[in-house]
């Protein structure tokens, strides 16, 4: 059962390489100048003189979405096991699936109808 | 012990090295490519043998000679970056996209001697929960790129980009329920098996035939996963100079420009095992074919499993070519219509599926 996992495992330590190497490869085949230049150092702002960090506000409909997406991903991981064994569950389990689904789906109208989703 | 360590290191090694041949091959589509369509000549200057070659189909400038210069280039980091996250995210948007790989197979079994090799790094019995668990790492790398450069573009492309892929997750996940449903299983390989059968002894049992809706969510949200034109506004050149990786030099600006083609393979790859057959040939069996109406061929075991791998790169170069077809003949999508997609099309339409392929599955079953 879990010799499975061993090329998973296998895969992770070969793609970590292979990442790290492609990665870190400008630090040690690229250009080095031996004066440094200050502009070099500091971020594009399309050549203007930087105004300073970035990190400010910004606004809070991606807030909304991540908070949104927490809800509606917790609902799809539950549908996974439902979705394997369907089969056997037959009728009621379609029926509470069903519940389930118009649940989520008067979740989503909410949402919908409150303006959430809008961008402007 | 020893043996199957040793085979599952070069499965690895072969799969890991394949999906970065097929991205290095879909950089060369892409760039001569969208020259075919917008009428441009495209990557034609470096050359071997002194130009000797009468034409000049841009393989070397490339394959060779732009990740050569990608790596000579000084690597430049903002002194106001956050040093390690800045080495970190492009190290996070390849490596989770290289990994899935290992769940999907590439092929049947291969018999050497009284060995049988399944063609699949690890033969996970979860390996849909795999895939997408590892390709839902993908938003650390964009939203850390764009926090660790401290540069306003980066920062809004990284905000975007997070927003984008997890809302576009949801719809992919859901589509891929329907899919389970119909094969009843999460095992990629066991999903690949069950569509080498036929319906009616005619029609190969695709699973784009029982799932067509699926099949175009998939592909929808996929696309937006990989952060492509129509959906790129977390890079969009036009409005934020090259978005997160605004503030990424030489070798980590590949290594993200790689991830995108990693993304394409991948979903592609994903795309193709569950909807188009994954490695199956249409009535090619393990010991030949067997075509509707009686008549078979036998066919050497080496050569149905070369056939079969051949397949499955195929199919996932025509799907990845699909793909650039799209980047080059749309244009992109405004944000608010971006999220509109996402949230209220792909969403409640995914859930129908689910319902309707339950539904019809119920009746199926009982009649």
């Amino acid at each position: 059962m879990l010799d499975q996992y061993i090329g998973v495992l296998l895969t992770f330590g070969l793609g970590a390489v292979i990442v790290v190497a492609m990665v870190s490869g400008s630090m040690l085949l690229g250009e080095r100048r031996r004066r440094q230049y200050e502009v070099m150092g500091e971020i594009f702002e399309c050549g203007n003189p930087s105004t300073g960090p970035a990190r400010g506000r910004f606004s809070v409909q991606f807030y909304l979405v991540a908070i949104l997406f927490i809800v509606f991903d917790v609902e799809v991981v539950f549908m996974y096991p439902w979705a394997l064994v369907f089969r056997a569950l037959g009728v009621p389990g379609l029926i509470e699936m069903g519940i389930f689904i118009a649940v989520l789906g008067i979740g989503l109208g909410y949402v919908w109808k409150r303006g959430a989703l809008e961008w402007n | 012990m020893l043996a199957d360590l040793a085979i599952s290191t070069v499965k690895a090694l072969v799969v890991l090295m394949t999906v970065l041949s097929l991205s290095a091959a879909l950089l060369w589509v892409e760039r001569k490519g969208s020259a075919l369509i917008q009428d441009r000549i495209g990557a034609n200057r470096a050359n071997i043998f002194g130009g000797l070659l009468p034409f000049n189909l841009g393989l070397v400038n490339t394959l060779v000679a732009d990740p050569i210069k990608m790596f000579t280039k000084e690597d430049v980091v903002p002194v106001s970056a956050d040093k390690v996250l800045h080495f970190l995210a492009p190290c996070l948007a390849v490596f989770p996209v290289i990994v899935t790989f290992a769940a999907i197979p590439l092929g049947d079994v291969l018999v050497i001697g009284d060995r049988t090799i399944n063609l699949q790094v690890a033969d996970l019995n979860v390996g849909i929960l795999y895939v997408l668990a590892m390709s839902s790492l993908g938003v650390y790398g964009v939203v850390l790129a764009g926090w660790a450069s401290n540069s306003r573009w980066a920062l809004l492309g990284g905000i975007r980009g997070s927003a984008q892929m997890i809302s576009y997750e949801i719809a992919m996940g859901l589509a891929l329920i329907g899919a389970v449903m119909a094969f009843g299983t999460l095992d990629l390989q066991a999903i690949a098996r069950a569509q080498g059968e036929t319906i009616a002894g005619v029609i190969p049992a695709w699973g784009i035939l029982y799932q067509p809706l699926a099949f175009l969510i998939f592909l929808i949200a996929g696309i937006a996963e990989t952060k492509r034109v129509p959906f790129d506004l977390p890079e969009g050149e036009s409005e934020l100079t090259s978005g997160f990786f605004t503030e990424y030099s030489g070798s980590k600006q590949a290594a993200f420009m790689l991830g995108d083609f990693a993304e394409i393979i991948v979903v592609s790859g994903l795309a193709t095992t569950l909807f188009l057959g994954a490695w199956q040939v249409p009535f090619l069996a393990r010991d030949g074919w067997h075509f509707p109406g009686g008549i078979s061929l036998a066919m050497p075991h080496l050569a149905v499993v070369v056939l079969q791998l051949v397949s499955f790169v195929v199919k996932v170069l025509i799907l990845s070519s699909f793909q650039i077809l799209v980047r080059w003949s749309l244009p992109r999508y405004r944000y608010d219509q971006l999220m509109n997609l996402g949230w209220k099309s792909l969403l409640p339409l995914a859930l129908l599926n689910v319902m309707v392929t339950g539904t019809i599955i119920v009746l199926l079953g009982r009649s």
